[in-house]
C-alpha cells in the first residue's frame, strides 16, 4: 500500500529568509487587533455583560416571529434586545442587556428575565423555552476579571515552564507567540463582533495549549540540532529544524481540523462560538510557531553554546579528574 | 524501550481493559439500551444541567443585611438586659443603630459599672472571642460595635441556616437529587436537574417568608401614617399590593410582637365560611404561649400580620387564642397560599437571597445537543482514523486502536471519578480525539526520519519512541497547565470542558505512548521485518 505523504520528504523551505517582513506583519496585526478591541469593543455575551439570554422554539410555526419579538421585548423598556435565529428558522435567541442603573443590583437581571419570559409567554403561549440565562452585573464583572486573570496566568506559567525546560530565550519566544495568538483571536472577535462568552475563554486557553504544542515540538528539535550541529549558522539550523518537523506540524493541525469541522457544521449550535474560535486559533497558532517563535530566537541571541553549560559542568569534572597535568 | 516482558504485557492489558470497561455503564445508559442488571450500581458519567436539562441558580446574601439584623437583635437583647438588670432597672435612652453601631445613653452615669456587667454576657456571646467591642464615650454613652470575628461568625451561621431553609423548600418541590452547596462567604449554588417549572423554583426562593404579628398603634393619626410619619415607638408598613387595602399603610408598635420563627406547621386550606384560600399555621409550645399571651392581653385590639415587610391583613383579636394555631387570610389564590405554606413550613430565610445568576436548559435542547455532538464526534473520529491509516499504514492502525481505547478509558475514568459531562465537555472529547493522535504523529514521523537516515527497523522504531517522548511530555505538561487554569477559572459547563481536556491528556499519553509501543514491539518481534511501510 502506498502511504499518503502530505509533506514531501526532504523539504527545504527557507522560512527564515522572510522573517523580518513576517515579523513586521505580525506586529502590525497585533497592534490592529488591540486597536479593534479598544475601538470596536468585544461583543460581550450575557456571561460578561450581564443581562439575559433566552432561547425559544416556536413549535407551531415554520419561522419564529423575530420582528414581533424584538418590538415586544423592546417595549418592556430594558434596552434594545438582540433577537436572532438560532439553529433552525423556528428557533430564536433573545439577548436583553442589563440597564446601567441596575448593574449593581444583585437580583435585577433575574427579575428582568422573569418579566421578559412572562411577557413572551402571555403573547406566545406555544413558545417553548429551551434555555434561559441571566447574569447579574456583579457576577459578570467577576467573570471578566477571572477570565483576564486566567489568560494571563496561563501565558506566564507555560512560558516559565518552557524557560525551565529550555532556556530563557525560548520562554520569551513562546510567550511572544502566545501573546500574538491571543491578540489575533481577540482581534477577529472584535472585527466580526462575534459573541464573546465564557466558552471563548475556554477556546483561547485551548488555543494556548495547541499553539504551544507546535512551538515545543519545533523548539525540541532546535535544541537537539543545536547540540548536534555546533558549527551551523543559526538561521540555517532553525530552517532545518522547522523543515524536519514540518510533516508533523501539518499532520497534527490536519487531524485537529478534521475532528473540529464536523463539530462546526453538524454540532450543537451552542458550541459554534467555541469551535470557530479554536479552528481560527489553530491556524494562527501554527503560523506563529513557525514564523514567530523560531525567528525570535535569533534576535534573542540563542547560540549553539546555549545548551552547553548543562553538559560542560560534567565535562569539566571529568576533565579535571582525568588530567591535572597542565593546570593547578 | 521496546522490551515488554510477559508480566508487563498482561498487567498493561488488564489495566487497559478494566478502565475501558468502566465506560460501559455510561455508554449503556446514554444509548438508552438496557444493559445487564449488574450495571445499575456502577458509576456512570453524570450529565451536566446543560445536557440533562434543569436549573442552576446562584443565590447571594448581602452581608450588610446580616449585619443590620444582627444589630437589631442586639438592640432587643440590650433593652431587655437593662430592663431586667439585677437590683434595679437601668434606664437608658437615645438609642441609635446608625453606622453599624449600637449606641445609647445611661440616664444615670453612676449605673456604668452595673451596665457593664449586664452587657458582658452579650458582648462575649457563646464563642471564644468577643462578638462586640464596648466603648464608653463622655462617661455615660455606651457604644457597641461588631468585632470582625463576631460578624464573620454570624454571617457563617446565617448562611448555614439559609442553606438548610433552601434545601427544605426545594425538597417540597419533590425534584430528584437537587444540589445545594454554599460557595464563598455569602453565596449558595442550587442545581435542580429536570425541572418542569423553573419559574416556581425562583418564586419559592425569592421570598424570605419572615412572618410577624405586631400590634397596630391606634394612637397614630391616619394622615401622619399616610405621610409616613410614625409615632414614637412605632413603625409603618405598607399593605401588600394584592390586598384590598393596597396603597394604604398601617402603623404598628415596634416591640412586643411575635415572629413566625416558632412554627411547627403550615398548610394551605380553604375557609369554609368565606370560601377564601387561607394558610393555617401551628405554633410550637413557646410560640403558642407567646401568642396566647399577646391575644389575651389585647382582646378587641387590632394587629397586623406582616410578611416580608408587607401587611397581608390586619384583623382583630376577637378572643384569646390559646390553642397554638391560627389562620392567616389575605387575598390568597390557591397557588399563593400553597407557596406561602411551603415557605412557612420550611422556615423563614434568615436573610434575603438575590438570584445573581441563572442558567436554565430545557430537556429537549439537552437531548438535541447530545445527539448532534455524538454525530459530529463519529464523523470527526472517522476522518481522523482515515487520515492516520492512510498516512502511517500499520502504525496508523495502532494509533487508531489506541484512540479507541483512549475514548473508552477517558469515559471510564470520568465515570470512576464521578465527574460531570457538559456540553463544552463534548467539544473537549472531540478535541481530545483530534489532539491525542499528535503523540503518534510525532513518533511515526520520527520513525520515518530515522528510516530515511538508514537506521534498521528496530532501531528506528526504538529511537522514534525515545526521541519523540520528550516533546510529547513537554507538550502535554504545558497543555495540562492551561487545562488546570481553565478548571480553576471556569464555572459549570466550562469546568466540564477542562475536566475532559485534563483527564484526556493523561489517558492519551498512556494509550498513545505505551499501548502503541507494546503493539508495535509485539509485531516487530514476531515478524522481524527487514523494512516497514511508514
Amino acid at each position: 500500500m502506498k502511504l499518503l505523504k502530505l509533506v514531501p520528504a526532504d523539504t527545504n523551505i527557507k522560512f527564515l529568509k522572510l522573517r523580518l517582513p513576517f515579523f513586521i506583519v505580525s506586529m502590525l496585526l497585533i497592534v490592529a487587533s488591540w486597536g479593534l478591541v479598544f475601538t470596536q469593543g468585544l461583543n460581550y455575551g450575557v456571561d460578561f455583560a450581564g443581562g439575559q439570554e433566552v432561547r425559544l422554539t416556536f413549535e407551531q410555526t415554520e419561522t419564529a416571529p423575530v420582528e414581533d419579538l424584538r418590538s415586544l421585548v423592546a417595549g418592556l423598556d430594558y434596552g434594545a434586545p438582540t433577537v436572532q435565529e438560532f439553529g433552525a428558522p423556528n428557533q430564536v435567541s433573545i439577548r436583553v442587556p442589563l440597564p446601567e442603573e441596575v448593574e449593581d443590583t444583585p437580583g435585577a437581571a433575574t427579575e428582568i428575565g422573569n418579566q421578559v419570559i412572562a411577557a413572551i409567554a402571555a403573547e406566545y403561549p406555544d413558545a417553548r423555552t429551551d434555555g434561559n440565562d441571566t447574569v447579574s452585573g456583579k457576577v459578570a464583572g467577576e467573570f471578566r476579571q477571572s477570565a483576564g486573570l486566567a489568560l494571563m496566568a496561563a501565558m506566564v506559567m507555560v512560558a516559565l515552564y518552557i524557560w525551565i525546560r529550555f532556556e530563557w530565550q525560548f520562554g520569551v519566544g513562546a510567550l511572544f507567540a502566545l501573546f500574538h495568538d491571543v491578540s489575533l483571536t481577540l482581534g477577529i472577535f472584535a472585527l466580526f463582533q462575534l459573541e464573546f462568552s465564557l466558552q471563548i475563554i475556554a477556546a483561547i486557553l485551548s488555543i494556548i495549549g495547541y499553539s504551544l504544542n507546535d512551538t515545543i515540538v519545533v523548539y525540541d528539535r532546535i535544541r537537539e540540532n543545536l547540540k548536534k550541529f555546533r558549527k551551523m549558522p543559526l538561521p540555517e539550523l532553525l530552517d532545518l529544524s522547522i523543515n524536519e518537523t514540518l510533516a508533523r506540524t501539518v499532520m497534527t493541525s490536519l487531524t485537529l481540523l478534521v475532528a473540529l469541522l464536523p463539530l462546526l457544521f453538524f454540532g450543537p449550535e451552542s458550541l459554534f462560538g467555541l469551535v470557530i474560535a479554536i479552528t481560527v486559533g489553530l491556524f494562527i497558532g501554527t503560523y506563529s510557531s513557525v514564523y514567530l517563535a523560531s525567528p525570535i530566537l535569533i534576535w534573542l541571541g540563542v547560540t549553539s553554546d546555549s545548551f552547553v553549560p548543562q553538559e560542560s559542568a560534567i565535562d569539566r569534572q571529568e576533565k579535571a579528574a582525568r588530567g591535572q597535568a597542565g593546570s593547578v | 524501550m521496546l522490551d515488554f516482558p510477559l508480566w508487563k504485557k498482561i498487567s498493561l492489558w488488564i489495566f487497559t481493559l478494566v478502565l475501558a470497561a468502566a465506560a460501559l455503564p455510561s455508554l449503556f445508559s446514554a444509548s438508552g439500551v438496557a444493559g445487564p442488571d449488574s450495571f445499575e450500581d456502577l458509576p456512570t458519567v453524570n450529565l451536566g444541567l446543560d445536557l440533562a436539562g434543569g436549573s442552576h441558580l446562584l443565590l447571594e446574601a448581602d452581608p450588610e443585611d446580616i449585619a443590620t439584623q444582627r444589630l437589631e437583635n442586639l438592640e432587643e437583647s440590650v433593652r431587655s438586659a437593662m430592663r431586667n438588670a439585677s437590683g434595679d432597672r437601668i434606664r437608658i435612652g437615645d438609642i441609635s443603630t446608625a453606622n453599624g453601631q449600637l449606641s445609647f445613653i445611661l440616664d444615670n452615669p453612676a449605673d456604668i459599672d452595673r451596665a457593664r456587667s449586664e452587657l458582658e454576657p452579650i458582648i462575649n456571646g457563646t464563642g471564644l472571642a468577643a462578638e462586640w467591642s464596648l466603648e464608653v464615650v463622655d462617661t455615660q454613652r455606651m457604644v457597641l460595635s461588631a468585632t470582625s470575628r463576631g460578624l464573620d461568625q454570624t454571617v457563617n451561621d446565617t448562611m448555614e441556616s439559609a442553606v438548610e431553609v433552601v434545601r427544605r423548600r426545594i425538597d417540597e418541590l419533590g425534584t430528584r437529587e437537587p444540589t445545594i452547596i454554599r460557595q464563598g462567604d455569602t453565596r449558595i449554588v442550587v442545581q435542580v436537574p429536570g425541572l418542569e417549572d423553573p419559574e416556581a423554583l425562583k418564586e419559592l426562593l425569592g421570598k424570605t417568608a419572615q412572618l410577624e404579628f405586631k400590634l397596630v398603634d391606634d394612637t397614630a393619626l391616619p394622615t401622619n401614617v399616610e405621610a409616613g410619619i410614625a409615632p414614637p415607638g412605632s413603625e409603618i408598613f405598607p399593605f401588600a399590593p394584592d390586598t384590598p387595602s393596597a396603597g394604604f399603610s398601617v402603623a404598628v408598635k415596634r416591640l412586643g410582637g411575635i415572629r413566625g420563627d416558632n412554627l411547627t406547621g403550615a398548610q394551605a386550606g380553604v375557609n369554609p365560611e368565606s370560601n377564601e384560600s387561607v394558610v393555617n399555621i401551628q405554633f410550637d409550645t413557646q410560640g403558642g404561649q407567646k401568642f396566647a399571651k399577646l391575644s389575651t392581653e389585647n382582646v378587641d385590639k387590632q394587629f397586623a400580620i406582616i410578611l416580608d415587610g408587607e401587611v397581608i391583613s390586619a384583623p382583630t383579636f376577637n378572643e384569646p387564642i390559646l390553642g397554638g394555631s391560627a389562620q392567616i387570610s389575605g387575598s390568597f389564590t390557591a397557588e399563593t397560599a400553597n407557596e406561602l405554606a411551603i415557605q412557612l413550613r420550611s422556615g423563614a430565610l434568615p436573610v434575603e437571597l438575590a438570584i445573581v445568576e441563572e442558567r436554565t436548559v430545557g430537556p429537549d435542547l439537552g437531548r438535541e445537543s447530545i445527539r448532534k455532538g455524538l454525530i459530529a464526534m463519529v464523523i470527526g473520529s472517522l476522518a481522523v482514523i482515515t487520515l492516520m491509516i492512510a498516512t502511517y499504514g500499520r502504525f496508523g492502525m495502532y494509533a487508531t486502536a489506541a484512540l479507541a481505547f483512549n475514548v473508552l478509558i477517558l469515559l471510564g475514568v470520568m465515570a470512576g471519578l464521578n465527574t460531570t459531562l457538559t456540553l463544552p465537555g463534548i467539544a473537549g472529547f472531540v478535541l481530545t480525539v483530534g489532539a491525542a493522535v499528535d503523540a503518534n504523529v510525532l513518533i511515526n514521523e520520527r520513525i520515518r526520519e530515522e528510516r530515511k537516515r538508514g537506521r534498521k527497523v528496530l532501531a528506528a522504531v526504538e529511537t522514534g519512541y525515545k526521541e519523540a517522548s520528550r516533546a510529547i511530555y513537554d507538550a502535554n505538561i504545558t497543555n495540562l497547565i492551561a487545562g488546570v487554569l481553565l478548571f480553576w477559572f471556569g464555572s459549570g459547563p466550562v469546568k466540564g470542558f477542562a475536566v475532559v481536556l485534563v483527564i484526556g491528556l493523561a489517558t492519551s499519553v498512556f494509550t498513545a505512548l505505551t499501548l502503541t509501543r507494546m503493539w508495535a514491539s509485539g509485531w516487530l518481534r514476531k515478524t522481524r521485518p527487514a523494512d516497514i511501510n511508514i
